[in-house]
């Protein structure tokens, strides 16, 4: 059904650290290399090696300038799935395909009931969902229900892909509706944001803004280079020697 | 947004389809419009064959259309399942109405009910495609007052158009059909001005400061996450130059409201057959115009994915 649940027991979803995220595109990779074997598999590549590769990706990290009257800097930016808690890319779906789960509060797509019309990618306002033109339907991110709750795994690997792979541990995963979780606790350590709250989708997951310009680096200018002067002796002489 | 040609085509089509059905059902089972076979059989086939017409284009637009009637389940919450359920139940009175009033010649009693049935399933089935875009938040240009009244106004004006041109092609002249065809024209076009002149002035809030949740200063994108045209670039990141949709906004307004206005009129002035020739003329022309018009719908239209992208 794509009525929503009027609540979830969980809101599973990710925080997203903008302050220590390097862009090193760990996250996609591994988000990709899970996720084309995974519940939504296959995320076809179609051309992958020609002069227009397209393919689907769940998780695509941008990077920004963000310029303030303190100055510049970089920003990289991971872009998935928000899971919103209004998520009119449910709602538009004609078919029941796509739903909000009322356990956990996860956006999925039911593959076989899609008929690729792509409203529901039309109604994200995030670009979260990206159709499969070899497959001819809708795929999104899953937040690897298929890792989270997979007992084959060790209990430390029972998270999404994305998480697992971050190197500076900038993505968290856990649950944002109960407010004594650890992650809940760090969106309101660091006052996580939502993206786009104007619309009204109430995003579950959370961006926590780079941390304030710090004063503690050194203010000491480097020493000024010295002038290149031409080595004298033996040793000057064979380098022009050489160098001739 | 990407202006897919199937899409163009079917809200066109339907729009038009439906606004004929909805006159004919009216007219032709209150009587206004006496029973002929021919007249009704190329008025409703018309209709008709501009409905599925439509519905068949939509179809070209989905990645499994074999799965099609899966839609018809989500009308409780989707607007594009309403729109399909709508459409199918529409044709229900709508072909009674066409045995009643083609081929049995009647119209009052059970043609009546069943014309202003269609008709009422032709309104309910444009408000359904208008609101499919009116509902989507993500595109300002769409989620606004302006785009359901359009809808039912340009389906109005086109379905006019063909009626007009259906009666004087059969030369059943009264003033009031083509009268209003031009007053419906005339709506379709203050309508769309007052829509592009809203479009133009239009302040979103949504930015790429709220997109990404950095706050003040500005936010410039430095490094697109893949190099190609991905799916979303190629679905919602579509542009128009500024000077081609200044071009084709006057084509726009030149073949679907002013060339029709003048051929309404030089069809008021003149006697049949040249009346007759003008108005199928007004409605031709009108609805090549309205192509025009619902491409730019499309093209002009802004998603917020376009942000993370820096457009």
């Amino acid at each position: 059904m794509t009525c929503l649940p009027a609540q979830t027991d969980k809101k599973l979803g990710l925080v997203i650290d903008l302050d220590t995220c390097v862009g090193c595109q760990a996250c996609v990779t591994a988000c990709k290399e899970w996720n084309t074997g995974g519940h939504m598999a296959p995320l076809t590549d179609i051309d992958p090696y020609g002069g227009h590769a397209d393919g689907v990706w769940f998780n695509r990290v941008h990077s920004y300038e963000h310029t303030t009257e303190l100055g510049g800097r970089t920003v990289n930016f991971p872009r998935s799935c928000l899971h919103c808690e209004q998520p009119a890319c449910v709602t538009v779906c004609p078919t029941g395909a796509s739903y909000k789960r009322a356990s956990d509060g996860i956006v999925l797509v039911d593959e076989d009931k899609c008929i690729g019309c792509k409203l529901c990618s039309w109604a994200c306002p995030y670009g979260a969902r990206e159709f499969d033109a070899d497959v001819g339907v809708m795929k999104k991110c899953t937040l690897c229900v298929d890792r989270i709750y997979n007992d084959n795994l060790a209990e430390e690997d029972r998270v999404p892909a994305c998480v697992a792979a971050c190197p500076t541990s900038a993505r968290h995963f856990g649950d944002l509706g109960n407010p004594t979780s650890a992650i809940s606790q760090l969106v309101e350590e660091r006052g996580g944001v939502a993206l786009m709250p104007e619309l009204g989708y109430n995003p579950t997951n959370r961006y926590l803004p780079p941390r304030a310009r710090s004063e503690r680096a050194a203010k000491v200018d480097a020493p000024a280079l010295e002038p290149i002067k031409a080595e004298g002796g033996f040793l000057g002489w064979i380098d022009r020697m050489l160098s001739n | 947004m990407h202006p897919a040609f199937s899409v163009v085509i079917f809200t066109t089509a339907t729009g038009a389809g439906y606004g004929l059905l909805a006159l004919l059902g009216l007219l032709g089972g209150l009587g206004f419009i006496p029973a002929d076979f021919w007249l009704g059989l190329v008025g409703m086939a018309l209709a008709l064959g501009l409905i599925v017409a439509g519905l068949l284009s939509s179809t070209g637009h989905l990645g499994r259309p074999e799965r099609a009637w899966r839609a018809f389940s989500q009308w409780r919450s989707s607007w594009l399942s309403r729109e399909g359920v709508a459409s199918v139940a529409t044709f229900i009175p709508a072909v009674l109405f066409g045995i009643g009033w083609v081929f049995l010649g009647k119209s009052g009693g059970w043609v009546a009910a069943a014309g202003l049935l269609a008709a009422a399933g032709a309104v309910v089935t444009v408000c359904t495609t208008g609101m499919i875009y009116a509902s989507l938040k993500p595109v300002a240009q769409w989620h606004s007052r302006f785009t359901l009244p359009a809808y039912l106004i340009f389906a109005a004006m086109t379905g006019s158009a063909l009626a007009n041109a259906l009666l004087q092609g059969f030369n059943i002249g009264s003033n009031a059909m083509p009268a209003s065809a031009l007053l419906a024209t005339l709506a379709g076009w203050i309508w769309k001005l007052a829509t592009w002149r809203h479009n133009d002035q239009l302040e979103i809030p949504t930015n790429a400061n709220t997109a990404t949740g950095l706050a003040g200063g500005t936010v410039r994108s430095i490094e697109w996450p893949h190099t190609e045209e991905n799916y979303l670039l190629k679905e919602m990141g579509f542009r128009i130059a500024r000077k081609h949709s200044a071009k084709l906004r006057r084509i726009t307004q030149a073949l679907a409201f002013i060339a029709p206005v003048v051929l309404l009129v030089i069809a008021f002035a003149l006697p049949w057959p040249f009346a007759a020739i003008a108005s199928v003329l007004a409605a031709v022309c009108q609805l090549a115009g309205m192509l025009v018009e619902r491409w730019l719908f499309f093209a002009e239209a802004k998603h917020t994915v376009t942000l993370y992208y820096g457009r």
